[in-house]
């Protein structure tokens, strides 16, 4: 069986990695290569970049960075943030990045995960779902939260999936940077209707939380971003301890 | 010097990459003639078989990889298309290998997804390609399609089933993880190759 999966992600603003909670109030907290290096000798299985730069600027320095990624760290990593087009997909992928993540764009653009998919293989596309729970209710956010879409978790999840994305990526708004765990319930209910790899991601304050999404909520792999960026805890800590409550994993 | 045959599939960079992180002079090339007077030669890869079958004819490159008698290795999609076939775009591919190429079923009970991705143990493995490797050793996989187990298998992994996860017939080799993208361990196999193999 295969390991489950601990991945650090990186937000990155001009070359920087920055963390915010619930996406605002952003701290520097370091060199996006050093720190993805430090995290692979400590035993991250992967690493995701995320790209919050809001310029065509910030865009090409996000480009070069993922060349410098792709020359020294010998894992994998996905690139995501504001890739809309084929041609966002091709360059990233010649840049050295192993998967690509695309969010606001699918849900704008459905078709594009078809087009990625076809073009590239399955397994460079991850699908990152933001969503907030409404009445009950998970609705899809764009935008980094600040937007409402017609859609649901479950279904558009499915949609995905079946359109050609390789993983899913969801992430509650809800829960993102608050260290407050992640909702497992909901996670587990997209591991029952789906076949494909589901990334936790946004929430997890202590190994406990991680523990709980990789077993109650089935998740394929946990991804987090404050908790190590603070040192609180190391991925190899988290390890040994999924590892002592026999949960696969690599070490 | 090593030849990494470009035949147009993507992902080539992360093995220029990693052979540079271990100071090995490679070329990247589509031509015969510098394929068969390399030293080794990797046929890398990522993409669906019958389109990467496609590109190896257009380039007549199948009877030149066929025909090559120093130490060769496939990753990933380069060695399936070194099987016999695959069910992926139901493809002939080139027969070195005595093993067809069948996609993974998905079984949720079990926890078997499809894609089979992330990392993996490997178990039953030979030299010299997996030297200094202990078994259970993890190493990166990320694939749909798997080579079915035969006598050629160096290593073993399992997705719901067993399936070959490396390949050797006398100089052929392949490997259905990724070692240019499974950290320490990934890099001692492809030193293996360039200094062992």
């Amino acid at each position: 069986m295969v390991a489950k999966r601990i991945i650090p992600c990186l937000d990155v603003k001009d070359g920087r990695t920055v963390k915010g909670v619930n996406f605002v109030g952003l701290k520097d907290v370091g060199d996006a290569v050093e720190l993805g290096s430090r995290y692979a000798l400590e035993g991250a299985d992967e690493l995701v970049y995320l790209d919050i730069s809001a310029t065509v600027e910030g865009r090409k320095t996000f480009t070069s960075l993922v060349e410098r990624i792709a020359q020294n760290i010998n894992i994998p990593f996905t690139v995501g943030g504001g890739i809309s087009t084929l041609d966002d997909a091709a360059r990233l992928l010649d840049a050295g990045a192993d998967k690509i993540s695309i969010n606001s764009a699918a849900v704008a653009n459905p078709d594009i995960i078809d087009q990625i998919a076809a073009k590239y293989g399955s397994q460079f596309l991850v699908l990152a779902i933001d969503a907030k729970q409404v009445d009950g209710i998970w609705r899809i956010t764009t935008h980094g939260g600040n937007k409402f879409a017609d859609k649901e978790l479950i279904s558009w999840a499915y949609e995905g999936q079946e359109r050609g994305a390789g993983e899913i990526l969801f992430t509650s708004m809800d829960h993102d940077g608050t260290k407050n765990g992640y909702p497992c319930e909901t996670y587990a209910a997209l591991s029952d209707k789906l076949s494909i790899p589901i990334i936790a991601s946004g929430g997890a304050g202590s190994i406990d939380d991680i523990v709980k999404v990789l077993t109650d909520g089935k998740a394929d792999a946990a991804l987090a971003a404050s908790i190590f960026h603070y040192g609180e805890v190391s991925i190899n800590e988290v390890k040994k301890e999924l590892q002592k409550r026999d949960i696969k994993v690599r070490l | 010097m090593i030849a990494i045959v470009d035949y147009d599939t993507g992902n080539l960079c992360s093995v220029c990459n990693a052979l540079g992180r271990l100071g090995v002079q490679y070329v990247v090339t589509d031509d015969a003639e510098t394929i068969k007077k390399a030293d080794k030669v990797l046929l890398p890869g990522v993409g669906e078989a019958s389109s990467a079958m496609e590109k190896l004819r257009e380039r007549g490159l199948c009877e030149v990889i066929k025909g090559l008698t120093q130490p060769v290795m496939g990753i990933c999609i380069g060695m399936q298309l070194m099987c016999r076939c695959s069910e992926e775009g139901n493809t002939e591919c080139l027969g070195i290998f005595d093993t067809e190429v069948k996609r993974f079923s998905a079984d949720k009970k079990a926890g078997v997804k499809v894609p089979h991705m992330g990392w993996n143990e490997i178990r039953n493995i030979e030299t010299p390609l997996l030297s200094g490797l202990r078994e259970g050793e993890f190493l990166y996989f990320v694939h749909s399609f798997a080579p079915q187990m035969c006598g050629e298998a160096i290593a073993t992994s399992v997705n719901g089933v067993q399936f070959a996860a490396a390949l050797n017939k006398g100089n052929f080799y392949g490997t259905q993880f990724h070692p240019e993208k499974s950290g320490t361990i990934g890099e001692q196999i492809l030193r293996n190759f360039v200094e062992k193999c």
